[in-house]
């Protein structure tokens, strides 16, 4: 039995949990059936026989990218902190994170 | 003059710029007439604000009165509201980035900012580029230009709209499934997917970090091609990005004439009974013109088509979902306060993010969960590669292939457009060439009897721009449909 069956659902509130997304409950149930609708449509993917063929990961040609290292301006502060919600003493704000 | 100074295209504009025959200011102005005429009715603009577009106009003409002589010098453009041109709102249609100013350019547009342009405008898209209606944004639904009740396609379905209805000579774009070719082909203008690796992503709001990519919505391949030109090549920001040289493309579509000594190939999946028997007519009658000109035309196939939408479907969301991991109401956008770290994160994303947004980025983290990651992630990723190896067999006995962009004319947008029939079908001709990594260009290509454009899809194999762009400017030499322009707008 392929372990995406519909007999068992998704639980939709784990995923959101992993997403950091609060949902309400008439949202978890909405897109809970929309993802088992998901599924089923990519379950189509099941049909092609991809025996022996290798997954496609990356499509350039480099191997690996190296920038001149040369020293070059950031933002300044003032730019970086621009768009910040919540700023004090030049530093972003974070809620509190240690008891 | 001025009365038809929006009408220009994007070289004309250059021209008619560099030889004096226009300023700068009464370009922006007659644009930002434009406008405010057109605008009530479309909405396919984000941001125009009058007098900083007049300021960078005003700067353009004295610096040319100066002496500069920059080929792009007071050139305007409008640009997707995804890509960051320093001082201006970036919003991706999004509630979460509402009133994000961003601080820096995008590597395109530090380009077409050195090259002297002047960014009029910023154009509306579905949120985070997610979608094929530009009804998804957080401003509201863009109107088709050819048909106000109907969507103009997206997801830079505002960049359509605003080149088709003559706010701006072209517009930048983006597409990772089909959001520059499908609202060019509903909106009647031109729009160019280049080749993976072409373009600098670097300051664009990421959708789906392998499949994106940035390109031009124009009046005509040849203002697509310089356009193109302008923006592609290597940037040491973009680690994607390809050294191989950009080359003279602009030249080349200039002097293209004919197509003879090319094979063109017909892939018999694009024809298929969900095609409207319509736009099959076009599209063969486009491939006839392409004959006509010199072509030989044979018949390919692209056994995977239809699994390249959910393929797409699987890899799009799982990549949006870690794309968007970023916005975190932290150090800009949206932020919903909550007394801990975590609530905060939950609140401020179910606050930020609309419906397709949310749906897509719980199916890409459920996708890429240990419990369907095999059967679902990975198996899309090896479905990747028999498409993209579709083309390449498809490319050993042709050139380059022609066919339909869209299945369907524009829908109206009361057809729930994002419904999950259109995510059946909505990007069928065009998910593949995002999949597989290469280029493909929209042109138009007629028109229904409704009156509602749609598009010639002309698509290269990897870092064949120039071909690709050679092959539309040869087919618009020898038609007019690229002309034609919406009417009763204003």
């Amino acid at each position: 039995m392929n372990p995406a069956e519909k007999s068992d659902p998704v639980d939709v509130r784990y995923v959101a949990g992993l997403a950091r997304l609060a949902l309400t409950d008439a949202e978890a149930a909405a897109y809970q059936h929309d993802l088992a609708q998901m599924l089923a449509f990519a379950a189509q993917l099941r049909q092609v026989d991809v025996a022996n063929v290798p997954p496609l990961q990356v499509l350039t040609e480099a191997q690996s990218a190296w920038r001149e290292d040369v020293p070059a301006p950031g933002l300044s502060r003032e730019a970086a902190l621009q768009n910040a919600p919540l700023v004090r003493h030049g530093q972003f704000v974070a809620p509190k994170v240690v008891e | 003059m001025n009365t038809s100074l929006h009408e220009l295209g994007l070289l004309a504009t250059a021209a008619a710029l560099a030889k004096k025959e226009v300023s700068a200011v009464e370009l922006a102005t007659a644009l930002l007439d434009r406008a405010a005429q057109v605008e009530p009715k479309l909405n396919s603009l984000t941001w125009q604000e009058r007098d900083v577009v007049l300021a960078a106009a005003r700067e353009a003409d004295t610096a040319r009165a100066k002496g500069d002589t920059r080929p792009w010098l007071g050139v305007p453009l409008a640009v997707k509201d995804v890509l960051s041109v320093n001082g201006q709102p970036c919003t991706a249609g999004s509630k979460m980035l509402r009133n994000y100013v961003a601080p820096y350019d995008a590597t395109v547009i530090a380009r077409l900012r050195a090259a002297g342009c002047v960014f009029v405008a910023r154009t509306n898209t579905d949120e985070f580029a997610m979608g094929g209606s530009t009804a998804t944004s957080c401003f509201g639904p863009t109107r088709n230009p050819w048909s106000p009740a109907r969507v103009p396609g997206g997801s830079s379905g505002g960049s359509a709209a605003a080149v088709a209805a003559r706010l701006a000579p072209a517009a930048l774009g983006t597409d990772t499934s089909g959001s520059i070719r499908q609202p060019a082909a509903f909106c009647g203008v031109t729009g160019f997917k280049p080749t993976y690796g072409r373009v600098s992503r670097q300051g664009c709001v990421a959708n789906a970090s392998s499949l994106d990519q940035i390109g031009p919505l124009a009046r005509s391949v040849e203002d697509a091609a310089a356009l193109y030109q302008a923006i592609a090549g290597v940037d040491p920001l973009d680690s994607t990005t390809s050294p191989r040289p950009v080359g003279g493309v602009l030249a080349a579509a200039q002097q293209a004439r004919d197509l003879k000594g090319l094979k063109l190939g017909v892939p018999r999946e694009y024809f298929i009974a969900e095609l409207a028997p319509e736009l099959a007519q076009l599209t063969r009658a486009a491939i006839d013109q392409c004959a006509a000109l010199g072509a030989e035309i044979v018949e390919v196939s692209l056994p995977h088509v239809s699994a390249s939408l959910p393929c797409y479907a699987v890899l799009g969301s799982a990549e949006a979902s870690a794309s968007l991991a970023r916005y975190d109401g932290m150090r800009y956008g949206l932020r919903v306060d909550a007394p801990e770290l975590m609530e905060m994160y939950d609140r401020t994303r179910a606050a930020g993010f609309g419906d397709e947004v949310k749906r897509r980025l719980l199916f890409g983290t459920l996708v890429l969960t240990s419990r369907y990651h095999a059967d679902f992630y990975l198996r899309a990723q090896k479905v990747r590669t028999l498409i993209r190896q579709d083309f390449l067999q498809a490319f050993t006995a042709c050139d380059a292939l022609l066919g339909p962009v869209t299945l369907t004319p524009p829908p109206r947008l009361d057809a729930a457009p994002d419904s999950a029939s259109a995510r059946q079908w909505g990007d069928y001709c065009t998910a593949g060439v995002n999949l597989a990594g290469i280029c493909a260009l929209s042109v138009p290509c007629g028109f229904t009897a409704d009156g509602l454009p749609a598009g010639l899809h002309v698509v290269g194999p990897a870092f064949q721009d120039e071909l690709v762009l050679r092959i539309g400017a040869a087919y618009q030499h020898a038609t007019d449909w690229h002309q034609r322009a919406p009417t009763g707008l204003e």
